[in-house]
């Protein structure tokens, strides 16, 4: 169960550019932070580093847990959820047996699942196939497997980009609900989240 | 003293000297050895023709030299993510396709006067020889095709390791093939009986071989570096 | 439910929906093997001589094609991202992946390949050994073949790559089990062969999900 995540120092690079140096974060239970930065800057690539996808070139990132240090390879497969721009959701595949999916994946239970796509109001839209969604409806159900299998960290890349109004505040209220339970977020976002959040720049 | 040419700085030093040596000592073994092999007398059963041995049977030594060359800088890479063993891997590969491609025409040029083919599939050490040869144009293939290096570079890493382990299987398994298969081949299993005679010449020519694989990789290590160090001077130029 | 039943579950179904699933692969197998006989003509000696060994190569390319996209299209929807932060690990998924292949394509060639051999000429009394030399040679098609596609994951090209890199590989599956074949055929000691063969697909199975999950690590980061 993470409580703490910690970046130091941290440098990586995409192919031959070095993306920043020297980035330093530390987010603790309950708290949200925003990466803000320009298109390159090197938002995802930090998400992807936290997730263990990348190796960072220096500099390291840990994990603790109530009871010290977490091995990291076991805190992301255990603990950490990250959505990224695509949502990890088969086109030909009815919603709901990709929910069920991908909520048993992540440890949770096929009722947790269904209440999570209720709290979502995803309820109507199980029975068709995940194609004939539109784009918000597609981050919505994959924002439901957060809910339906819960961990503590959140890693989410624009999170709200493709949702209207009305599922941004759903989602807003979500994310309190999660921070309020000893949950951590780190999004990447161009507006600001809505929820209170610490503002990290990401610039080289 | 591996360890201690790791270091890219002193690799370039030690290889400006060694290269050109090794290149020489290549020359003067091959000559030897050619001249000794030319004017050995000619075998009983095959006449003159014997004589493409001295350049087949060496070639087809370093070419699969070359593919634990290749395996070995691969480990390397992938172990302790060193980018001169990287540079090492990927400047053998090419030259061990060369290689194992001059052992598969010398063998097939040395098989026609004797077997009246110009190839037969039951030398069980030329079809090994051909499926070395596809390996090297699969890892070439696998590099070249993934654009971004590093990533690249890594694919590639972990081929020539699955193609390092099953190499030996595959040696294996193609002279089992054979000798299931001998009743039908015109070769004698293993093959024609070495004549002493010319065994000190091919020894010659095969260090030779060795020597000259030796020279060739170090300039292509080199010439790797170099590239890659242009290419790096010329991306900060452009993003400065 | 147990995690790994789990996932076995929705590969098999991707497997069964993936490139039109076990149809499409034995499709291309008997077209393929149709060739045969309009390149060489119908002389049935001709035809007999080669059957088995036609049977098992266009076999092997059948397998390799099904197997295209296996981990690319987790790759470009994202799924590949979720698989390797699950509870299992990556490894282990690419086994279960490769298997559901072999499952939903190598099980339906493997009945198909005697019915092939048969047809171009085959003894009907060799149906059995090709049903069992297909049957565990589609298991290291899958495994070797799923190789070649985690690493041309980095590449985004399919296909004829992933053949080029996989098809010298093959040597040995091909030999054991042509010969274990061609030996039951011919009614000479077929067990040495088939051991071999069975050996070699187990030792598939065993290593190389290893390289596999290196694979799609090098192609994710």
């Amino acid at each position: 169960m993470i409580t703490v995540l910690s970046v130091e120092d941290l440098a990586l690079q995409r192919g031959e550019r070095v993306l920043f140096r020297h980035l330093g974060l530390r987010v603790a239970a309950g708290e949200a932070v925003a990466l803000t930065g320009s298109n390159g800057a090197g938002k995802t690539s930090l998400l992807r580093a936290i997730a263990g996808f990348i190796r960072p070139i220096e500099g390291r990132i840990a994990f603790e847990g109530a009871a010290g240090a977490l091995p990291a390879d076991d805190a992301r497969r255990a603990g950490c959820h990250l959505v990224g721009h695509q949502d990890g959701l088969k086109p030909g595949r009815r919603a709901r047996d990709e929910l069920l999916f991908q909520a048993r994946w992540h440890g949770g239970t096929a009722p947790g699942a269904l209440a999570a796509a209720e709290r979502l109001g995803l309820t109507r839209l199980l029975g068709l196939e995940v194609r004939v969604l539109s784009a918000g409806q597609r981050r919505r159900l994959a924002l439901a497997r957060l809910i339906a299998s819960p961990r503590p960290l959140w890693l989410l890349d624009e999170p709200l980009a493709p949702l209207d109004a009305a599922s941004r505040t759903l989602f807003g209220i979500l994310m309190a609900e999660h921070l309020a339970r000893g949950g951590l977020i780190v999004a990447a976002v161009h507006d600001p989240l809505p929820i209170a959040a610490r503002t990290v720049g990401i610039a080289a | 003293m591996f360890s201690a040419l790791a270091n890219p700085a002193r690799f370039m030093a030690f290889s400006r000297w060694a290269a050109p040596i090794l290149g020489v000592i290549a020359a003067g073994l091959i000559g030897a050895g050619l001249w000794l092999g030319l004017n050995a007398p000619p075998d009983y059963q095959q006449g003159e023709t014997v004589k493409i041995m001295f350049i087949h049977v060496p070639a087809a030594w370093v070419a699969m030299l070359a593919y634990a060359c290749l395996g070995g800088a691969s480990f390397v890479s992938l172990v302790f993510r060193h980018a001169l063993a990287d540079a090492a891997a990927k400047a053998v590969a090419p030259l061990g396709a060369a290689f194992t491609g001059v052992a598969l025409v010398t063998g097939s040029l040395w098989g026609r006067p004797m077997w009246g083919a110009w190839w037969v599939w039951g030398d069980a050490r030329l079809v090994s020889v051909l499926v070395l040869f596809l390996l090297f144009l699969g890892y070439m293939a696998l590099r070249a095709s993934i654009e971004d290096e590093a990533k690249g570079a890594r694919a590639a890493e972990i081929l020539a390791l699955v193609g390092l382990i099953n190499l030996p299987i595959i040696k294996y398994s193609v002279e089992w093939w054979n000798t299931l298969h001998q009743g039908e081949s015109i070769m004698r299993a293993g093959g024609p009986a070495l004549a002493p005679v010319y065994l000190t010449p091919l020894l010659l020519v095969g260090a030779g071989y060795c020597a000259a694989f030796g020279a060739l990789w170090l300039e292509r290590i080199r010439a790797e570096v170099w590239r890659r160090r242009a290419t790096s001077l010329a991306l900060r130029a452009a993003l400065a | 439910m147990n995690v790994v039943a789990v996932l076995a579950r929705r590969e098999l179904s991707l497997a069964w929906a993936r490139g039109g699933g076990a149809l499409l692969a034995v499709g291309f197998f008997v077209a393929a093997a149709l060739m045969l006989p309009l390149a060489l003509g119908p002389a049935p000696e001709r035809l007999a001589g080669v059957s088995g060994g036609v049977t098992w190569v266009v076999l092997s390319l059948a397998s390799l094609l099904s197997l295209d996209r296996m981990f690319e299209r987790d790759f470009e929807d994202g799924a590949l991202d979720l698989l390797a932060l699950g509870p299992l690990p990556l490894e282990i998924v690419a086994s279960v992946k490769c298997l559901a292949q072999w499952t939903v394509s190598g099980a339906p060639l493997a009945i198909a390949a005697p019915v092939v051999a048969v047809g171009l000429g085959a003894p009907v009394a060799s149906a059995p050994m090709i049903l069992v030399a297909a049957a565990l040679g589609g298991l290291a098609f899958a495994f070797l073949g799923g190789t070649g596609a985690a690493l041309a994951l980095a590449s985004r090209r399919g296909g004829l790559l992933i053949a080029v890199v996989v098809l010298p590989l093959l040597t040995p599956p091909v030999i054991f089990g042509g010969a274990a074949i061609a030996n039951f055929t011919a009614g000479l000691p077929w067990g040495g062969a088939l051991s071999l063969l069975a050996a070699y697909a187990l030792g598939c199975v065993a290593l190389t999900p290893f390289a596999m999950a290196g694979a799609c690590r090098n192609a994710q980061s």
